[in-house]
């Protein structure tokens, strides 16, 4: 029988991911897909990054993933979202050739010296006692390993709807895992349902761009990577549409034919993401939708409109697309779907992404409730390094709350559960001013290098990285005093206390070209190294107060609550609270702080309990 | 398992009864033990008490409340017995022979009631002023605070910076789908009528003036009348007495309770430049001192000598060589009596103005600070403002209502908080 240290199922974003993980860090790792044809497949949207999106992609990229350098390859089309706001919530988006991404994808991985991609279909985890040993194949094969990924996207128990038309299926074109499905099922795991959708995609040479508002890629020349050599595709235009009241007397009239209102589908779809029918019913004044016509790729005519998923009967789905402007004659090539899928209740797994009642079996993507491949391959990340280090007798990726939105969807989903699938926000991340997409790098790459999970290109890259930064940061500790600054022709009173350069650029009146000639040679305000100090020197005195409360969190994260913890046993608290903890079994004080609706007391209370465990313990 | 704690919970011994409290999952045990059963629960049931080889320890009132719905929200028992230390001892002592059994620690049903989730932290500190309450005033405040008043407003001004986050929060995560535009104008005026609000709690008298005292300093020359004048208002000869000038060396302090109000009367050392003795000198310093901390200050010197706002009083009224001071507020005499009354409904009145109002909820030092912490971050909001360091702001205020509740407490503030009450609360 073939052995493995790891076994990943499924090459989506989170196989991908998590095989790529594992093997960096030099283990072992089977990578079992349907298709390896498929691997690295964009399902849905052919965009990378968005707000939040785009932090979980550089994060990874600062672990020296496979997503962002994929991403770079295959963009068609950048675009830095929330650029008016604070820097701290920008959100780097690429739209992507799906082709490129792909081929990029599955270069990457050819790289790995100890990653095999084997085709075929994983069928049932082989048992023993309740730890996971391995993997048997529908053909008959069996792979053994000591730890299995599951990441196994939409495809467990998925079920396509479109209309009236229902189909078992985990994509449109592939068939979804049944016998797995059944499996978890059997295995009294926490299982639920949830839906997302897709929308029709259509044949570009058949819309009226003349008549369509443009937007161009920004011609900036940022990369999702930081290790892309820069843009190196030719970037397109996406247009931008609206639905109109017409459109939505058209859905209105065919709501009952939906699959989401006749009551076919009871999963719960994304409520920041919802399909136009779905919008329709909600915001019923609303006039009409945006809808981003976005191509698909260089090499295809296919265009992608972004904002109008649905799962309306075919003939509906095309009258809705002809009533709006400049798509009056259109062609739809495929028509838009929604898929209901199996999930895992993420509160049965520990941190590391390990399932509890199952050792050695770990989960990423879609299947722990939630949507996006950025997501999907952060937590891939997550659970390779986290089985890697296992293996290897290391301890996992020190991430948490201040350090990383990775750790911020982790720390939710193991915590809170889903009730809808999980999407990322900045707003989730508590310490988002420290947790910047362009800071990634310094954040974690150091981690990833302890780690050993960081190949000798981006070690040796960061290095020189991290010596200009701290060059930059010391320039901008240099004291200059108002007198000097007057004299480089700022507008500003000469008399007064010298001041560091960091905090004089936060002075209304001291624009940073006006400091230059104070600078050493060459000094450029807009390379990375300097904006990412000067960032650091803009958000200092709220990171300073953030310190004593990042104290206080880690001083609750060492208030450590055993697995087996007995919640009904701690007087005070109420059934929902002992249900609720016993689910998401925080592992320490600070993290069932966060488990939603416990309150003051009841923390106090668990304190007091664990504390007396410990001294028992002791 | 949780242990069981007992505690004597009534004053100290000896004393006519003296109440035993048990509280735990062994409670009930306990008091079978002692008591051959358990009576009917909240009734009480005279019962006989004895050891365990069947000695007589006492005759006892016992009362019984089963969990969760009691003080501590734990099985909770009574034992009213009589207050002799020997009785007491002797229950103590089987009391503790029992498995499971301890005696508890200071504070430790009130924090058992906190962690049980009867009581929020508000409540508790409340509940920490209502049992050292030794005045009216003192009460009423802590009723008022123990009762949730506090908690329940800090919660409605948590829930008002939690929509002006969401606002933020929502042109952050959303503003480029087109479905948030910008904040609606009423944004500034909600942050201003809320930031206004809260500063109006804080302008309030601290509760702490309640808690300790309103300080009233004697001042004034060498000889002016100070002590006598002290010592006739605290009712006791507290601070000697003598025609020597510079007697008194070190501060005296007395809390007094005057129409309910409560007080602490200072004595001081009486000023002067001149005084060639180190020890007189050193209390000439801690008499500044004590001006400084003052709240009231009753000056007996020469008419404008003394610092501002003190109240005029010239003392001695009866004496031979008394020279009125040309618009003193008082004139008093110790020996007749002279101006005596006037004098104190005057003290009592200024304090009451000094006090928490009557039926006014008051912030403690913690809550102000905390409360003083949100108002400055809702305060900070610029409409020309980065909205991200304006979510940080909003994050920033409601931290500090989370920590006013409670919920980011940590251990040392729940100890700093627990270890104010006595044994057996
Ligand atoms: C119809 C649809 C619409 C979507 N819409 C959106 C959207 O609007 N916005 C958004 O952000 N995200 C959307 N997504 C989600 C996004 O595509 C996924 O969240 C993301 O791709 C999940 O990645 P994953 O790695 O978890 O799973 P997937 O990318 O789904 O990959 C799963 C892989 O596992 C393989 N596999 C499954 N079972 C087995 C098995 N038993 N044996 C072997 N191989 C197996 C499959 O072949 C596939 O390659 C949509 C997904 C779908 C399907
Ligand atoms: N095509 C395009 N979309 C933009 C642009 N600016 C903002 N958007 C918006 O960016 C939002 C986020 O982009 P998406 O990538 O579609 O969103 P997402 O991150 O995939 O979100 P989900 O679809 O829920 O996964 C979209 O809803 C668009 O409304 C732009 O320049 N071009
Ligand atoms: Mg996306």
């Amino acid at each position: 029988m073939a052995q493995f240290d790891i076994i990943v199922i499924g090459g989506g974003h989170a196989g991908v991911e998590a095989a790529a993980a594992a093997a960096r860090m030099g283990v072992h790792v089977a990578l079992v897909t349907f298709d390896p044809a498929t691997v690295g497949a964009m399902s849905c949207n052919p965009a990378i990054g968005g707000l939040g999106k785009g932090h979980l992609v550089r994060e990874v990229d600062a672990l020296d993933g496979v997503i962002g350098r994929a991403a770079d390859a295959g963009a068609i089309h950048y675009r830095m979202l929330n650029r008016s706001k604070g820097s701290a919530v920008w959100g780097p988006r690429v739209q992507a050739d799906r082709h490129l991404f792909k081929r990029s994808v599955q270069s990457q991985l050819a790289q790995l010296s100890t990653l095999t991609i084997i085709a075929g279909e994983a069928a049932a985890l082989r048992l023993s006692g309740e730890r996971v040993a391995g993997v048997d194949l529908a053909d008959g094969t069996s792979l053994e390993a000591p730890s299995v990924i599951l990441c196994t996207g939409t495809f467990l128990g998925g079920v396509l709807y479109r209309g009236e038309v229902r189909r078992e299926g985990g994509r449109v074109g592939e068939n979804a895992a049944q016998r797995l499905a059944d499996q978890m099922r059997g295995a009294d795991l926490p299982m639920a349902r949830l839906k997302t959708g897709t929308p029709p995609r259509l044949d570009g040479r058949t819309i009226d761009w003349a008549c369509l508002e443009e937007q161009p890629s920004d011609g900036e020349d940022w990369t999702m990577s930081s290790l892309a050599p820069g843009r190196m595709n030719p970037q397109v235009f996406c247009a931008i549409t609206r639905t109109n009241r017409e459109s939505h007397d058209i859905i209105r009239a065919n709501l009952d034919r939906s699959p989401l209102f006749s009551g076919a589908i009871a999963g719960q779809g994304p409520r920041y993401c919802p399909s136009i029918e779905d919008k329709i019913h909600r915001f019923g004044d609303r006039e009409g939708h945006q809808v981003f016509l976005e191509p698909e790729g260089l090499g295809t005519h296919l265009v992608y409109p972004n904002g109008i998923s649905t799962s309306l009967p075919e003939d509906t789905q095309l009258a809705m697309l002809r009533s709006m402007e400049g798509l009056e004659q259109v062609d739809m090539v495929v028509p838009g779907y929604a898929v209901e899928y199996d999930h895992i209740d993420p509160r049965a797994l520990s941190r590391d992404l390990q399932v509890r009642a199952m050792p050695g079996l770990y989960c990423a993507g879609q299947i722990n409730g939630t949507t996006g491949y950025e997501e999907a391959a952060a937590q891939g990340l997550v659970a390779g390094l986290n089985a890697a280090a296992r293996i290897l007798d290391r301890d996992g990726p020190a991430l948490d709350r201040a350090n990383s939105y990775i750790a911020v969807m982790v720390d939710d989903l193991t915590l809170h559960g889903v009730s809808e699938p999980y999407r990322m926000l900045t707003s989730r991340a508590e310490y988002r001013l420290r947790l910047r997409a362009a800071n990634a790098d310094t954040r974690l790459t150091p981690l990833g290098m302890a780690l050993g999970c960081v190949g000798e290109e981006r070690a040796a890259w960061f290095e020189r990285r991290q010596a200009r930064l701290e060059q930059a940061r010391s320039e901008l500790d240099t004291e200059l005093s108002p007198r000097e600054l007057a004299a480089a022709g700022v507008a500003i009173d000469p008399v007064g206390a010298k001041r560091t350069v960091g905090v004089w650029l936060q002075h209304q009146a001291v624009e940073p070209d006006a400091l230059t000639a104070l600078m050493p040679q060459g000094w450029d305000w807009s390379d990375p190294v300097v904006t990412e100090a000067v960032e650091d020197a803009a958000y200092a005195p709220y990171l300073a107060r953030q310190e004593a409360e990042l104290k206080d969190l880690r001083a609750n994260d060492h208030v450590a609550l055993p697995v087996d913890f007995s919640y009904e046993d701690v007087a005070g608290l109420s059934n929902e609270m002992v249900e609720r903890l016993t689910r998401a079994r925080p592992e320490t004080l600070a993290a069932a702080a966060r488990v939603p609706g416990i309150t003051p007391a009841a923390l106090a209370a668990l304190l007091v309990r664990a504390r007396r465990a410990e001294s028992r313990a002791a | 398992m949780t242990d069981t704690i007992f505690a004597v919970s009534s004053g100290t011994p000896p004393c006519a009864i003296a109440v035993i409290r048990i509280s735990g999952p062994d409670a009930g045990d306990a008091v079978r033990r002692l008591a051959g059963s358990l009576p009917d629960p909240r009734r009480a049931s005279l019962r006989t008490l004895s050891d365990a080889d069947g000695a007589l320890l006492d005759s006892a009132l016992v009362l019984w409340f089963p969990g969760p719905r009691t003080a501590t929200g734990e099985d909770l028992a009574e034992l009213h017995c009589h207050g002799g230390r020997a009785v007491i001892a002797a229950i103590q002592r089987e009391l503790a022979g029992f498995a499971n059994l301890r005696h508890a620690e200071a504070g430790e049903f009130t924090r058992r009631a906190f962690a049980n989730g009867v009581l929020d932290l508000a409540e508790a500190e409340g509940l920490g002023d209502l049992l050292a309450a030794e005045t009216e005033l003192q009460r009423q405040a802590a009723t008022r605070a123990f009762s949730g008043a506090i908690s329940r407003q800090a919660e409605a001004w948590r829930d008002r910076v939690l929509a002006l986050g969401a606002q933020i929060e929502a042109v952050l995560d959303f503003s480029d789908e087109d479905d948030v535009e910008d904040l609606p104008e009423a944004f500034f005026a909600e942050t201003e009528e809320l930031a206004g609000q809260m500063a109006e709690w804080l302008e309030r008298p601290p509760v702490e003036r309640l808690r300790e005292g309103v300080r009233v300093v004697l001042a004034g020359p060498p000889n002016s009348g100070k002590s006598s004048l002290f010592n006739a208002l605290v009712r006791d000869a507290a601070a000697i007495v003598s025609p020597v000038a510079g007697t008194t060396r070190d501060a005296i302090e007395r809390p007094v309770a005057l129409g309910g109000v409560p007080l602490v009367l200072v004595d001081t050392a009486g000023l002067r430049d001149d005084s060639d003795d180190a020890i007189e000198r050193i209390g000439i310093e801690r008499a500044g001192a004590q001006l400084d901390r003052a709240d009231i200050v009753l000056w007996l010197g020469p008419e404008g000598g003394g610092p501002m706002g003190a109240v005029e009083v010239s003392a001695r009224a009866d004496a031979d060589d008394f020279e009125a001071k040309p618009s003193a507020s008082h004139t008093v005499s110790i020996v007749t009596g002279f101006g005596m009354d006037a004098l104190e409904r005057d003290i009592v009145e200024r304090a009451r103005s000094i006090l928490p109002k009557p039926g006014e909820a008051a912030l403690n030092a913690r809550q102000r600070r905390l409360v003083g912490e949100a108002v400055q971050a809702v305060q900070s909001l610029q409409p020309a403002q980065d909205f991200l360091t304006m979510g940080e702001e909003l994050r920033i205020a409601r931290r500090a209502f989370d920590a006013l509740l409670g919920s980011a407490s940590t251990e040392d503030m729940l100890d700093a908080l627990f270890g104010r009450f006595c044994i057996g609360k």
